[in-house]
C-alpha cells in the first residue's frame, strides 16, 4: 500500500553548515550576516537560533533551505551538498504564506502534487492526514481567510509536513500570533516533532520560546553575525513555557544574550 | 428575490415616470416617444430578424476581437513583469496607448483596412490589449513575493511557479483588467459601428446610426436599450461568477 508508505515516518537529515558566510550590499555599507558560522545537527535534533535581529540567523535558515546561497562554506544534508530548495527540507514562515486561491485541503495538496509516484486520491488521503494531525480536519473546505492566525499556522505547518520532509525549517512561525494561541502550538509542535521525528531549526528572537523547543539553543550575535555560544535543554517533554525549571534555563540564556549585545554597543 | 424585486421596481417606476413626461406634453413626442412605442419597435425588430441579426453580428465582432485582444494581452503582460527589457519597451507602449481612447483607433483602422471586418476587429483589440498587458503586469508586481519563495521550497520550479502560482495569485488583477477590456471594447466598437457602415454586416450600432438618420427616434432609444441589456448580461454572466469566486476565497468585498 503505497499510503502506508507514504506516511511512514522517515529517517530525519542531519545537517552540517561548514564555515558559512553572506555578506549583503546596502546603502550604508556591507553587512557581514554571516561569517564563518559552522554548524553540526544531528538527525532527528531540534535546534533553536536565537539572537537580537540582524544577526543572520534567518539568513542562515535560508541558507539551509537554498533560498539563498553562501558567498564561502557550504551546507551538507545527509552528507551532500545544498544548492537548491528541496523537498526534504521544507520552509515555515513567519507568515503563513498560505495561497488565497486555494481552499485548506488544496494548500497542503500543493507541495504533495509535486511528489511523484501518488495518485491524487492517496495524496488526498495524505492531506485529510496532516490536517487531522494538526486538528484541522473539520477546516479542510474553509478559506484561508476564514481561518484565525493561529489556525492559518497550523495549515502552514500541515502544508510543510505533507510532503514527508526529513528537516523542517521554521522561520519564527508563531511570532505574529497572540501569546496563548502561541502556547497551543508549543504543545502542538512538541508533539508532532515526537511523532514524526523531523530535524527541526527553528530560528526565533524569543528566549523563552526557544528553551521551550529547542534540545539545542544556539546564541547568535550581529556585526558581524555568528554564533556565540550553545545552551543545552535537557527539560522532560512535553515541556510547559511557564514552568520554572525553564525560566531559570531561559534567564541563563538572556544574561548571556545581553551580554553581547552590550559589547556590541560598545564596539560601535 | 428581496433584491430582485427591489430593481424590478425601480425600473418600472423610471419607466412609469417617462411614460408620464410624454404623457405632459411638454416635449415633442418626435424627439420623446412613448415607451409603449420603443417597445414596439423592439418587437418588430425581435419579429422580423434585424436586432438578432445585428446583436450576432456585433457579438461576434466583440467577442472575437476581445478573445483575440486577451490571448495575446495576457502573456505579454507576464513578459513585461518579468523582463525589464520587456518593461521598457512594450510596457512603456501599452502605457501609452492605453491612455488614448479607443474610438481614436477608428480613423487609423479605416485607413489601413477600409470598410471591412478587420478594421472592426482591429478597433476592438486595440480597445482589449493594452488594458489587459497593464492588468496584467499589475497584477503579477502586486504578488507578495513569500507565495513564490513557499512554492520553490515545496519544489515548483520556473515553469510551474509561474503557471500555479504567479498567474492564480494575480487573478484579482486580471479579472478587473478584463472588465476594463470588455468595457473599453464594446465602447470603440459601438463609435465604429456608428461611425462606418460595414457591408459584411450590420451591427447594433449601425441601426443606431439609422435611426437617427430616419430621425426614428424609438429605434434609437430602442437599440439603446438592448446595448445597456448587453453591457449588463455580460457582467452578470461573464464577470459576476469570476468576482464572486475571488471574493469568497480571497475575503473581499461584501458577501
Amino acid at each position: 500500500m503505497r499510503i502506508t508508505e507514504e506516511l511512514q515516518v522517515i529517517q530525519p537529515a542531519k545537517l552540517a553548515v561548514q564555515q558559512v558566510s553572506k555578506r549583503f550590499s546596502g546603502r550604508s555599507g556591507d553587512v557581514h550576516a554571516l561569517v564563518e558560522v559552522s554548524l553540526q545537527i544531528a538527525e532527528g535534533d531540534f535546534v533553536c537560533l536565537v539572537g537580537p535581529s540582524g544577526c543572520g540567523k534567518s539568513t542562515l535558515l535560508n541558507i539551509i533551505a537554498g533560498l539563498e546561497h553562501p558567498d564561502s562554506g557550504q551546507v551538507l544534508a545527509d552528507g551532500k551538498p545544498v544548492t537548491a530548495p528541496g523537498r526534504d527540507r521544507m520552509v515555515m514562515f513567519q507568515e503563513p504564506a498560505l495561497f488565497p486561491w486555494l481552499d485548506v485541503i488544496e494548500n497542503v495538496m500543493f507541495g504533495l502534487k509535486l511528489k511523484p509516484n501518488l495518485n491524487n486520491k492517496e495524496r488526498l488521503e495524505v492531506a485529510r492526514f496532516y490536517l487531522k494531525l494538526v486538528g484541522l480536519e473539520k477546516f479542510m473546505h474553509s478559506n484561508v481567510h476564514e481561518l484565525s492566525g493561529g489556525m492559518r499556522q497550523r495549515a502552514a505547518l500541515a502544508r510543510a509536513l505533507a510532503p514527508n520532509p526529513r528537516v523542517l525549517l521554521m522561520d519564527e512561525p508563531f511570532a505574529a500570533l497572540d501569546a496563548l494561541t502561541r502556547e497551543q502550538l508549543y504543545g502542538d509542535i512538541q508533539k508532532i516533532w515526537e511523532i514524526r521525528k523531523k530535524t527541526i531549526v527553528f530560528v526565533t528572537h524569543n528566549v523563552r520560546e526557544a528553551a521551550c523547543l529547542g534540545n539545542r539553543v544556539i546564541l547568535f550575535s550581529p556585526n558581524p553575525g555568528r554564533i556565540r555560544e550553545e545552551f543545552v535543554v535537557d527539560l522532560p517533554r512535553p515541556r510547559d513555557i511557564n514552568s520554572v525549571e525553564l525560566a531559570s534555563h531561559s534567564s541563563a540564556i538572556m544574561r548571556a544574550l545581553k551580554g553581547y549585545q552590550g559589547e556590541a554597543e560598545v564596539s560601535e | 428575490m428581496r433584491r430582485l424585486l427591489s430593481s424590478l421596481l425601480f425600473f418600472a417606476v423610471l419607466i412609469f415616470g417617462w411614460h408620464l413626461m410624454v404623457k405632459s406634453g411638454k416635449w415633442s413626442p418626435v424627439l420623446l416617444p412613448d415607451p409603449r412605442l420603443v417597445w414596439e419597435y423592439l418587437r418588430d425588430a425581435m419579429k422580423d430578424g434585424t436586432l438578432w441579426q445585428a446583436s450576432l453580428v456585433t457579438m461576434r465582432r466583440l467577442f472575437t476581437g476581445y478573445i483575440i485582444g486577451i490571448v495575446l494581452g495576457l502573456p505579454l503582460g507576464l513578459l513585461t513583469a518579468r523582463f525589464k527589457f520587456c518593461e521598457d519597451t512594450l510596457g512603456v507602449l501599452a502605457l501609452g496607448l492605453q491612455t488614448l481612447p479607443s474610438v481614436c483607433w477608428v480613423p487609423l483602422a479605416l485607413l489601413w483596412f477600409g470598410q471591412t471586418e478587420t478594421a472592426m476587429l482591429f478597433v476592438v483589440v486595440m480597445g482589449t490589449l493594452w488594458s489587459m498587458i497593464i492588468a496584467t503586469d499589475t497584477g503579477v508586481r502586486n504578488v507578495p513575493p513569500i507565495y513564490a519563495r513557499a512554492a520553490r521550497t515545496m519544489g515548483s520550479g520556473q515553469l510551474h511557479t509561474w503557471l500555479k502560482v504567479i498567474l492564480p495569485a494575480s487573478l484579482p488583477f486580471i479579472v478587473s483588467g478584463m472588465k476594463q477590456g470588455w468595457a473599453f471594447a464594446w465602447r470603440s466598437l459601438m463609435a465604429a459601428e456608428i461611425y462606418v457602415t460595414i457591408l459584411t454586416g450590420f451591427g447594433l450600432g449601425q441601426l443606431l446610426h439609422y435611426g437617427r438618420e430616419l430621425n426614428a427616434m424609438d429605434q434609437v432609444i430602442g437599440i439603446m436599450v438592448v446595448i445597456v441589456v448587453i453591457g449588463l448580461l455580460a457582467d452578470k454572466i461573464l464577470f459576476s461568477p469570476w468576482e464572486r469566486f475571488l471574493h469568497r476565497r480571497w475575503g473581499t468585498g461584501r458577501s
